[in-house]
């Protein structure tokens, strides 16, 4: 396949995943009002779940990838009910606080169980080869990804236009105090809300852990690229965090390819020009002061 | 009265702080020692995010930044040491001009972010620039000549580096004091409870805090400058995030709400660090702990709730 054709694939593969996992930040903040600054720490949570599962455990891949998504947002549930719920109604800067110190205790308690080093999950065999498409060979993995990040996408757009849940969501997020007067229980929507987003992170930490390596580091650079995300897209903005995430995946795709020396950079070099031309973000709601 | 019993109790603990290197073991000189450097660090940044209410997560940028502008000059031009801190705080300041001019326009979380983001951008250049940073090994082999103004010091006794950082540290607090203590400073205390009254008001939000964020870049740049030679290394870290909490967590502990809490929270930090890392790796699980206790429960921070009790008490 051609260099351009593989750098596009690239980018899209990386782009849907960061979806995946930014959507997830972004809809927590549009609903809770809250930036989950423990996001990166919860995907980091999926895939060393899914370590365990599929090594450790011997289950196949697949059920690692249903099984480990539920197991942190059921740990999210009782994250939500033992701390968020005392500053929901404070200022924007407690719930950084709060979740950062969330963020310390998972980073430190994953050092605990599984160790400083990196540990490897091998793709199911299934995708573990390369397929041919239009004449080029691509790696089936990539394929998968991109797969299940459009069938995410499509999830999603189903499930905030087209269902009752979508719809109280979209109401707790324009005015909760209103949602709530139509006897909306917007206390279980908090927390589900809360939870959906967990369990998106983590379902980008499992799709990631066979990519990337598996280390207690990768929650923290996860969490950076969300938010990069977030602020070229807008936050709080479902299509936001589509176009952030492949401008981002392009970033990657092209830089890593074409201008190595540099590609560290280049997410702040686009954020910069987006924050200096459009500062709310490409979709975003206007929160300037 | 409140007044004098307040300054009594700031003249003892300086008195004390002076006798350290006197009265204690070399130990407790680099344990204060980095205490007041990192006090420092807390200071500036409480003074954008006490005063002003803007929490930002890059602020070890401009302390990082600081402490590479000293290691450099001192290898490569062998300046007295009044001059690379100078040297540290210019080109930090001009480093949070630009950061600032970005970030500033927005509102709390996006700055947060944003911070965030721009102090790993500097950090990323740091890693990768190898033949300026020295890329993850960071600068060393760095040595102290003169200490500048024909002063002659002997900078490379740890009790004498803990006398100049104490003295740097007191005045440069002083400075920061008369700061939060001018019109400017209750300017940005307002701009911190309600920056719509406050434009309405005829004043430009944005260039206060703009102005803020400089000041505290520059100071943190000094600490920075500081804590280069204390450490015999400029490295990556200083910049990384995990830097930029630091300075969050110590005014937490302390209480953000007033001006020499971060200096307490600076102070048990660091000794708690030393006490728990001395029997247990997970410092960092204890410190997540506090904090989120602190957040919930004691927002007011060490300061804040013992004033809290005391004056209960005297009730």
């Amino acid at each position: 396949m051609s260099g351009i054709g593989s750098a596009l694939l690239n980018s899209l593969d990386i782009g849907l995943l960061l979806f995946i996992i930014a959507v997830g930040l972004n809809i927590v903040f549009g609903v809770l009002n809250i930036i989950n600054f423990a996001h990166g720490a919860l995907y980091m949570l999926g895939a060393y779940l899914a370590f365990t599962l599929i090594n450790l455990a011997g289950m196949p891949f697949w059920a690692a990838l249903v099984l480990a998504p539920i197991g942190v947002a059921i740990l999210a549930v009782i994250i939500d009910r033992l701390l968020l719920r005392y500053i929901y109604d404070r200022d924007i800067a407690d719930s950084l606080l709060l979740t950062f110190s969330v963020l310390l205790i998972i980073n430190e308690s994953v050092r605990l169980i599984w160790g400083s080093g990196i540990q490897v999950v091998e793709p199911p065999s299934l995708l573990a080869g390369s397929i041919n498409i239009l004449g080029g060979s691509v790696a089936a993995y990539s394929v998968f990804v991109i797969v299940i990040g459009l069938v995410i996408l499509a999830g999603l757009w189903y499930l905030f236009n087209r269902t009752r849940i979508g719809r109280i969501m979209r109401a707790a997020s324009l005015d909760r105090d209103m949602a709530e007067a139509l006897c909306i229980n917007t206390r279980l929507v908090v927390t589900g809300v809360f939870a959906f987003g967990a369990w998106l992170a983590a379902l980008g930490g499992v799709i990631a852990a066979p990519m990337r390596a598996v280390d207690p580091g990768m929650g923290d650079k996860i969490i950076i690229e969300s938010f990069i995300v977030v602020v070229i897209g807008g936050l709080g903005s479902f299509p936001g965090a589509l176009i952030g995430a492949l401008v981002l995946g392009l970033i990657h795709g092209f830089g890593g390819r074409y201008l190595p020396d540099v590609n560290l950079l280049l997410p702040f070099v686009g954020m910069a020009l987006v924050l200096l031309f459009k500062p709310n973000g490409i979709m975003g709601r206007s929160t300037s002061l | 009265m409140k007044a004098k019993v307040v300054l009594a109790c700031l003249l003892l603990v300086i008195a004390a702080l002076v006798a350290v290197p006197w009265i204690a073991s070399y130990f407790y000189v680099f344990i204060f020692t980095e205490i007041l450097i990192m006090g420092l660090f807390a200071v500036s940044f409480n003074l954008i995010f006490g005063y002003t209410g803007m929490l930002s997560f890059g602020h070890a940028a401009f302390f990082g930044v600081g402490s590479y502008a000293t290691a450099l000059v001192l290898i490569h031009l062998q300046w007295p040491f009044l001059a690379c801190l100078l040297v540290s705080m210019g080109v930090s300041a001009v480093l949070a001009l630009v950061i600032g001019y970005l970030s500033v326009r927005l509102n709390e979380v996006y700055f947060a972010m944003l911070t965030l983001a721009f102090g790993m951008m500097i950090f990323a250049i740091a890693y990768q620039w190898r033949s300026i940073t020295g890329g993850s090994d960071g600068l060393a082999g760095f040595t102290l000549g003169s200490f500048g103004l024909g002063i002659d010091l002997t900078l490379s006794n740890p009790a004498v580096y803990y006398h100049v950082v104490l003295a740097i540290v007191g005045i440069a607090s002083l400075v920061l004091y008369v700061i939060c203590r001018s019109s400017f400073g209750l300017v940005l205390k307002a701009i911190r409870q309600n920056p719509e009254r406050v434009a309405f008001a005829g004043l430009n939000v944005r260039t206060y805090r703009l102005v803020a964020f400089i000041i505290a870049g520059t100071f943190a740049g000094l600490a920075g400058g500081l804590i280069a030679p204390f450490l015999r290394v400029a490295s990556p870290e200083l910049i990384h995030w995990s830097t930029s909490a630091e300075p969050v967590l110590m005014s937490i502990l302390g209480g953000t709400g007033y001006f020499l809490g971060p200096f307490i929270g600076s102070a048990v930090f660091v000794l708690l660090e030393t006490w728990i890392t001395s029997f247990t790796g997970s410092w960092m699980l204890v410190l997540g702990i506090i904090l989120a206790l602190m957040v919930v429960f004691f927002r007011k921070g060490l300061l804040g709730t013992f004033l809290d009790w005391w004056m209960e008490v005297k009730k």
